[in-house]
């Protein structure tokens, strides 16, 4: 790309964040505050931000995980939960709890609420935005909280760092799995695919696009092309000119996509790991089938979701039963990027 | 008295303050220098914490910028002061904030009273200099730095040309061998003050308040004018990454800590209250005297240097995506490729497995499904045998499949109607052994009992699919290691040019190939590629049949 072009693209995006912010400003009154606690964000913290929707199954042990790692404060928007996570939410002591019946699909799948929520709190802070069905770990995170790891990145000048979502999946059918809300999803579902996954970049936002794992190999052998994003920038040194694009699979400006290393060299890069197969995952795909609020072009993945509702068996004779961070790297799943 | 510390801070006032209490109470005086930029709030409150300590005082501050001369001046303001102050202080060791003691001070003590005229500072020339990252060396000494190089980057750098371009060199001050170092050094008294006393000091002093980065040369080069002796190493252990920033250490490095000997040790996390609570426990046992030996801490920190700095070769992931053009190896294993083989040679496959070892698929990019070796649908890592899959990045499915295997020879077979995309990526890609008999493809036609006119067309994509191939394989830029016969030279004498094969995979060995697999019947063979011209379809690929001498005598078989 030349560099005309490249200054062309860099000003039509900007244009892009711009209207993406004004976007999510309209969106502002679609969210009511229920419980506000962000009086207690010191400078330095580091935010969490969600949105949420029946999602009592797997909160506790979110928070647990999240807490463990040094997440000071969650500000959390609930859509429309009728499971009492809301009532669970608004009873932790470290959550900012705001709530909206309106779309999911239609506020860019959460994120324009949250983008209303990051300009007024995230600014200057550390922020990993996440669903509640991923759990973030990163090269030492047994050992080092994300205050060391951010103290680090800001270090290296770094004010990004990118994750590789990876689906975890249990022995056997989805529907039979067991699992209580404080136990540990990993423990219900200890397997993933290890080495399936493609990768491209994509020229305009300069974001990696990653593809495959086991919802491709079960699902998408058809229309790989179709298959779910991988790639995420979960964890941003926020300010409040930025924003997410589309989930946190990229934000703007660009340069915070730039998580990964074009030289050869590794990169930090973290995992999310993704706990969306719990056995609930039969009676969600049958709601989320008819309410459409999950992929841009919801009637291309009525076919995703009867597989699902068909109660498949993901696992395989090559499967990978999880182990730790230092397992994920070895695989070269994720990287310590230099961070020893 | 024997040991002085002097102590650059400016942040992390709490550690600063624990380490220096620390230090004081084993009776080593402590001169603190709190850089300029610290509020005079911050400052006095700091400083009001050691109130009634006599050992511990504060030197004239300083507003310091990193790589610049101020460093120098701050280190000279405290060490003046430390020289005047306490007349017992034989040695003086420069620390700064987060700087951590390892071992008691006592052994740190004796350590230098056995080598009391020793001065501990590393101090190489810069010929011998390893460890720059701008790749600046001898310029540090002969141009001018005046602009920072973290404020105002670009004009540091185009002033640096400039000079370059001009050819401006300054004068190097008579007597002085410019020598570099880490910053952190332990130095004797005789040394400093002949350094601080020098009577050309103000020359010396404004000769280098231009040179780049003065922390890392001007003691490490005075020294070499006046010491006794030299130990050119630091007793500090630090550790730099690739953009050379010092590493920094956490709670769970508590052990190589321990085992290094070191006794100080820099960065400190502020927060690795493990650390801080270990190794400045009073009641921490005093070890044996033991040289510092930080050889497993230096091969920890080198190994993430180089995970960082050129990655694990032939990995793509969220954190490594070398762009196009990169020049490294693409894949991370050396992986075998054959064409044509199996259409000449009954059961080649078995027959290779037997004699190279390792996994010996199929067509991997077959137009049904990926052919995996022993029939598996997944292979490692769940690599699926799925041809959509495998086609929607068929380059990646490649450095897949070797990443999930690697330890484990990886050889498949590739012919004209397999997944063209790859071809180009294995060419470039210097692992790739690629072995090709051009024009094989032809034999399972000749065999077949098709009507002539499915084997025309057939053969005419096929050729075109195979011309396409050859010609990747003979593209510039082109890094794999190639064998290529047309099927009329290879059948002359296979057996050696397999021997050759088998040899430059494996190595060379004592053994000797005795057999080779069956091949068919192919007398009839040229009355075949006749019969194609006859129908207007041209086989160039398959060589001269007019004077080779065909192998015979094999029963015919159906394809």
């Amino acid at each position: 790309m030349g560099t005309g072009d490249d200054l062309w693209t860099a000003y039509k995006l900007r244009w892009r964040r711009r209207r993406l912010l004004a976007r999510s400003l309209r969106k502002r009154r679609q969210i009511t505050c229920r419980v506000d606690r962000t009086d207690l964000i010191a400078p330095g913290a580091i935010l969490a931000f969600a949105t949420v929707r029946n999602e009592g199954l797997r909160l506790p042990h979110f928070f647990d995980h999240h807490r463990t790692l040094g997440v000071d404060h969650f500000l959390v928007v609930d859509n429309a939960s009728d499971d009492g996570s809301a009532d669970w939410l608004a009873a932790q002591p470290d959550v900012s709890l705001w709530s909206t019946p309106d779309s999911y699909k239609r506020s860019r799948f959460g994120i324009d609420w949250l983008t209303v929520l990051m300009r007024r709190y995230g600014h200057g802070h550390w922020c990993l935005t996440l669903d509640a069905d991923e759990l973030f770990v990163y090269a030492h995170h047994t050992t080092r909280t994300l205050k060391a790891l951010t103290d680090w990145l800001s270090w290296q000048g770094r004010d990004s760092m990118g994750a590789l979502m990876l689906d975890l999946y249990p022995r056997g059918a989805l529907g039979e799995a067991k699992h209580h809300p404080h136990q540990d999803p990993v423990d219900t579902l200890p397997y993933f695919d290890a080495g399936n996954y493609v990768i491209t970049r994509q020229a305009k936002l300069q974001n990696l696009w990653i593809q495959g794992g086991v919802r491709a190999r079960c699902f998408f052998a058809p229309e790989p092309r179709r298959a779910p994003t991988l790639s995420k920038v979960p964890l941003i040194r926020w300010h409040r000119s930025y924003a997410y694009v589309t989930s946190t699979h990229s934000a703007l400006p660009r340069r915070l996509n730039h998580v990964y290393d074009t030289n050869g060299g590794e990169a930090p890069s973290g995992v999310l790991l993704h706990t969306k197969f719990l056995p609930n995952i039969i009676s969600k795909s049958s709601e989320e089938k008819t309410r459409r609020q999950h992929f841009e072009n919801s009637d291309l993945y009525q076919g995703y979701y009867d597989a699902l509702i068909g109660d498949p068996v993901l696992w395989c004779e090559q499967s990978t039963r999880y182990q730790g961070w230092q397992q994920l790297e070895g695989l070269g799943l994720m990287s310590r990027g230099g961070w020893a | 008295m024997t040991l002085g510390f002097v102590m650059l801070v400016h942040t992390a006032f709490d550690r600063a303050e624990q380490v220096a209490q620390y230090w004081s109470n084993a009776g080593c005086p402590v001169i603190i220098h709190v850089d300029g930029k610290v509020t005079q709030k911050v400052f006095r409150a700091f400083k009001a914490r050691f109130d009634g300590n006599r050992l511990v005082r504060f030197s004239k501050r300083v507003r310091v910028e990193w790589g610049t001369w101020s460093l120098v001046e701050a280190t000279q303001l405290a060490t003046t002061r430390m020289l005047d102050n306490f007349p017992d202080v034989r040695h003086v060791y420069l620390a700064s904030g987060s700087c951590l003691p390892l071992r008691p001070v006592g052994e740190l003590q004796e350590y230098l009273f056995a080598n009391p005229e020793t001065d501990f500072i590393e101090s190489v020339t810069i010929q011998e200099v390893t460890w720059t990252v701008d790749g600046l060396e001898a310029e540090r000494f002969t141009l001018r730095f005046p602009f920072s190089w973290r404020k105002r980057r670009k004009l540091f750098d185009r002033y640096t040309e400039l000079q370059r371009k001009l050819g401006v060199r300054r004068k190097l001050p008579e007597g002085l061998s410019p020598h570099l170092g880490s910053q952190w050094w332990c130095l004797t008294r005789d040394t400093l003050e002949a350094i601080l006393k020098a009577p050309d000091r103000i020359a010396m002093d404004r000769y280098f308040q231009r040179v780049w980065i003065p922390d890392e040369s001007y003691f490490q080069s005075l020294t070499r004018r006046y010491a006794r002796r030299i130990e050119s190493r630091s007793l500090t252990l630090a550790k730099f990454d690739t953009q050379g920033k010092p590493h920094i250490f956490y709670d769970d490095h508590v052990q190589l800590l321990e085992r290094s000997d070191c006794f100080v040790a820099r960065k400190i996390w502020p927060q690795a209250d493990a650390l801080y609570g270990t190794f400045l426990d009073p009641d921490r046992p005093a070890k044996r005297v033991a040289e510092p030996n930080p050889g497993k801490i230096d091969r920890v920190f080198a190994r993430a240097n180089d995970r960082r700095g050129d990655g694990r070769q032939g990995l793509y992931n969220q954190g490594r995506f070398p762009a196009p053009g990169f020049q490294g190896p693409v894949t991370c294993a050396r992986y075998n490729v054959f064409s044509g083989f199996a259409d000449l040679f009954e059961t080649f496959d078995l027959w290779l497995a037997r004699r190279i070892g390792g996994r010996v698929h199929g067509r991997l990019y077959h137009p049904d499904r990926a052919e995996f070796a022993g029939e598996e649908r997944v292979l490692n890592g769940c690599l699926s045998d799925s041809a959509t899959l495998r086609d929607y990045r068929p380059q990646q499915f490649l450095t897949n499949l070797l990443w999930s295997t690697r330890g484990e020879r990886q050889t498949f077979f590739y012919g004209p109607g397999d997944t063209p995309e790859v071809a180009q990526f294995m060419a470039r890609d210097p692992n790739a052994t690629i072995c090709v008999i051009s024009g094989a493809w032809a034999i399972p036609l000749h065999l077949s009992q098709r009507p002539m006119d499915e084997i025309r067309s057939e053969a005419a994509r096929l050729q075109r699919a195979e011309l396409a191939f050859l010609k990747a394989l003979n593209d510039v830029g082109v890094t794999a290691r190639v064998h290529q016969w047309t099927l009329a030279d290879f059948v002359v004498q296979p057996m050696e040019k397999l021997q050759n094969i088998v040899d430059e995979i494996t190595g060379p060995g004592p053994r000797r190939l005795t057999d080779i697999p069956p091949m068919p019947d192919l007398s009839a063979f040229p009355e075949f590629l006749q019969r194609l011209r006859n129908e207007g379809v041209k086989p160039v690929v398959m060589g001269d049949f007019a004077a080779t001498p065909l192998p015979q005598g094999r029963r015919r078989h159906g394809r």
